[in-house]
């Protein structure tokens, strides 16, 4: 029963950054009917031009092995790593939260951000921009809290990760 | 050198000797430069789809790598049917497609279409050449990632402009793939965890499929050599016919949906079972969940995703089926294994008592043509001569699988995976050219046959002898059995009407039509379409209602065959069954 049991993972994949790279990516997950939570995408090495993709998807442990197994099968990747199985790791987010507001909830939102130590990016009368770093269930908390204080928008990068200690990928 | 020259030259360099192409705008710099050589044969398709299906019958057969060249937009698409069918049954193919040129792309210019968008779920890898320098290093890497691994297709898109403008040609030896390299050598220590339990086994099965075709003929002997070593039983998937010998008294035949009652009763009652190079794929497995449920399972395949991906095994070692199998049987001797004599012998014993049920055997009729006669027939009249076999998709692709023995690996064509309907002709058009002189037979559906009837004009144009043995029972007989046994026999529309009468249409080809209704005409019919040495169809009249037996229906277990139409009544298939495909 315990491999019938749904799990959350982040993979990390090094890439070629070529052209239509992430659509190979995506396609594989929309194609096979995988989950993508999150997915985040950029250049880490212009020399050897690499990117690394960092997908966050959730299934059972066959599903899993199934999706690394899928990826490493597709020419441009260079490496697969299961950041959740494969020893520590360390994960952010950051995301940009617009609150509107007036009087006590515009302080209140302030106060709150203080505490999550979010910054304000952008302010006028009636609204501020919080820049806020951390997990994911950090920032899933904090963009509740400012829910009845005046949300009004949300922008969030989706999951980056690392594997803590020497080693690269 | 221009970019149509440096494709050319990158063919040559790769040995290739035939492409199978259509022309159109995009590609006319390609077309030029092959009016101006003589190194490369061209072969005209009457539609793209033939292209890749006819490239695929020349790789099959050969063990080459296939080669198509189509235009831009339609070209494309037309071909991505053949592509899907070569990704699905692992077949080597460099599939070279038009485009308009770069500066276009992207504006909705005539006939362009998203072809590397279009055709990225269907083939091993594709590539958009936006650079007239890169050309020759993306030629020699698609022939690299298309035969190593588990092969498969690999689409170049060319920019009418790439191929004007002038680059520098680099030849393949300069050319190397940054991180792709598919592991062909077997882990030692899984190896051995394998080999020793095969070694326990008390009532084991091979179970090897096109794996065991695709690595080739080294693979299909080592693979001979194991199985008698160890004296266990041994069965093949449809695409693994002919890996092992068929008429080797260790072959149970073909397991699976329409295997042999013997080959499925054994997989389901093993207690190890060795997979090679097969996929565990639904129509070999039946439910899933009664599936071979008190074995062992080893895998040996060289695609890591094929593994644990339906069915969860015990021993898995990702590597090529030659040198995996090599080193089993190395190891088999070095530490003096030996199979269990006795529990072996009682095995074979229930395996007998299995066969004795005679599960092909059907209703004999001295009036009307039995489907399953015809074939046999054709086999008895052909199996002494150099044959190759395609097939089309459905009734008559089964019987030939369940009726027809092959020996060696590379002599049997068909659309496994995909189950494309049209396969089979233009295949066979691919092996002819392959083998000019070696008997070429499609055997084929008179629905089947009419998807791609178009290339009998190809047929009459190169002088190709193929012979199209159409088996004619006026239905799309799968689908017809289907609606028989799941939907209360309500033939909607699986009736093949409006037939054309084939002997003509053969003769309007430039080919041979024959014709055989009774019984009594069919051998003289079959020695005739043999004896002809020109393109010819067979026009043989069968049994429009028979089926297709034994059969496990969609959503039962290996143990759970439908034997012949007296189970029908007693087995109804389940509702669960009937969403199955």
């Amino acid at each position: 029963m315990q491999t019938e049991e749904i799990r959350r993972h982040t993979i990390s994949i090094l890439v070629d950054n070529e052209a239509g790279v992430l659509a190979r990516v995506i396609g594989l997950f929309s194609g096979r009917g995988y989950n993508i939570e999150s997915l985040t995408v950029a250049e880490v090495d212009p020399r050897e031009q690499l990117s690394r993709i960092t997908i966050v998807t959730s299934g059972t442990l066959m599903i899993i092995e199934q999706i690394k197994a899928q990826l490493r099968r597709l020419v441009p990747v260079h490496k697969v790593s299961d950041l959740t199985i494969e020893g520590p790791s360390v994960s952010r987010e950051l995301a940009l939260v617009k609150v509107t507001g007036t009087g006590e909830k515009r302080v209140e939102s302030l106060r709150i951000a203080d505490i999550f130590r979010a910054r304000v990016v952008d302010s006028t009368n009636e609204s501020f921009v919080f820049e806020i770093v951390g997990a994911t269930d950090k920032l899933d908390a904090f963009v509740r809290l400012m829910e009845p204080l005046g949300l009004m928008d949300v922008s969030r990068t989706g999951v980056v990760a690392i594997a803590r200690g020497p080693n690269p990928i | 050198m221009t970019g149509a020259e440096m494709v050319l030259k990158a063919l040559v360099d790769q040995g290739v000797e035939v492409i199978f192409g259509y022309p159109g705008g995009a590609v006319l710099p390609l077309y030029d430069e092959l009016f101006k050589q003589n190194r490369l044969r061209h072969v005209l398709v009457r539609h793209e789809q033939a292209a890749v299906h006819a490239a695929e019958g020349y790789a099959r057969s050969t063990g080459k790598v296939g080669v198509v060249l189509v235009t831009s937009g339609p070209g494309a698409t037309n071909a991505v049917t053949g592509l899907l069918d070569a990704m699905c049954d692992s077949v080597p193919l460099v599939c070279l497609t038009g485009q308009v040129p770069t500066h276009l792309i992207g504006n909705d210019a005539f006939q362009e279409a998203d072809t590397t968008g279009i055709t990225r779920p269907c083939t091993k890898h594709n590539y958009l050449v936006k650079d007239t320098n890169q050309v020759a290093r993306v030629m020699h890497e698609a022939f690299y990632v298309a035969r190593t691994g588990r092969p498969g297709p690999v689409v170049i898109d060319l920019p009418k402009d790439v191929l004007v403008g002038k680059g520098t040609y680099a030849g393949p030896a300069k050319v190397k793939h940054k991180t792709y390299r598919p592991q062909v050598k077997g882990d030692a220590k899984a190896i051995e965890d394998a080999v020793k339990l095969m070694a326990g086994a008390k009532r084991p099965i091979f179970y090897i499929g096109g794996g065991v075709v695709n690595s080739g003929l080294a693979a299909s002997q080592l693979l001979t050599q194991f199985v008698h070593t160890t004296g266990f039983p041994c069965t093949q998937t449809l695409m693994g016919l002919g890996g092992f010998p068929g008429s080797d008294p260790q072959s149970l035949g073909m397991v699976g949906m329409h295997g042999t009652y013997e080959a499925n009763m054994a997989m389901h009652g093993c207690d190890v079972m060795i997979c090679i190079g097969a996929r565990f794929d639904d129509r070999v497995t039946g439910r899933i969940n009664a599936f071979a449920p008190h074995s062992k399972k080893i895998h040996v395949d060289i695609d890591p995703s094929s593994i644990n991906k339906n069915v969860a095994v015990d021993v898995a070692i990702v590597g090529d089926v030659a040198h995996v199998v090599e080193d089993m049987i190395k190891l088999w001797k070095a530490k003096q294994f030996r199979a269990d004599d006795r529990a072996l012998k009682a095995w074979w014993g229930q395996i007998d008592k299995w066969r004795a049920r005679d599960c092909l055997r059907y209703g004999a009729s001295d009036k009307v043509i039995k489907p399953q006669y015809a074939i046999q027939r054709l086999y008895e009249m052909t199996r002494s001569r150099d044959t190759y076999i395609t097939t089309e998709v459905g009734q008559h692709q089964m019987w030939a699988a369940q009726f027809i023995k092959f020996e060696e690996p590379g002599r049997w064509m068909t659309s496994g995976g995909l189950g494309t309907m049209g396969y089979g002709l233009p295949a066979a058009m691919g092996v002819q050219i392959a083998h000019p002189d070696s008997l070429v037979v499609d055997i084929a559906g008179e629905a089947s046959i009419q998807m791609n009837i178009q290339e009998m004009s190809t047929l009459a144009q190169y002088r190709l002898p193929v012979k199209v043995f159409i088996l004619n029972n006026q239905y799309m007989g799968m689908v017809r059995q289907w609606q028989e046994l799941l939907h209360g026999g309500r033939y909607s529309e699986s009736y093949s009407a409006a037939l054309p009468d084939f002997v003509k249409l053969a003769e309007a080809y430039g080919a041979v039509g024959l014709k055989a209704e009774k019984m009594d005409e069919l051998d003289g019919v079959i020695e005739q379409m043999i004896a002809v040495d020109r393109p010819v169809i067979v026009d043989c009249r069968v049994d429009p209602a028979e089926n297709c037996f034994p059969m496990i229906p969609s959503g039962a277990a290996h143990n759970e065959m439908l034997l012949g139409p007296e189970d029908e009544a007693e087995k109804p298939i389940s509702e669960d069954g009937m969403v199955l495909v």
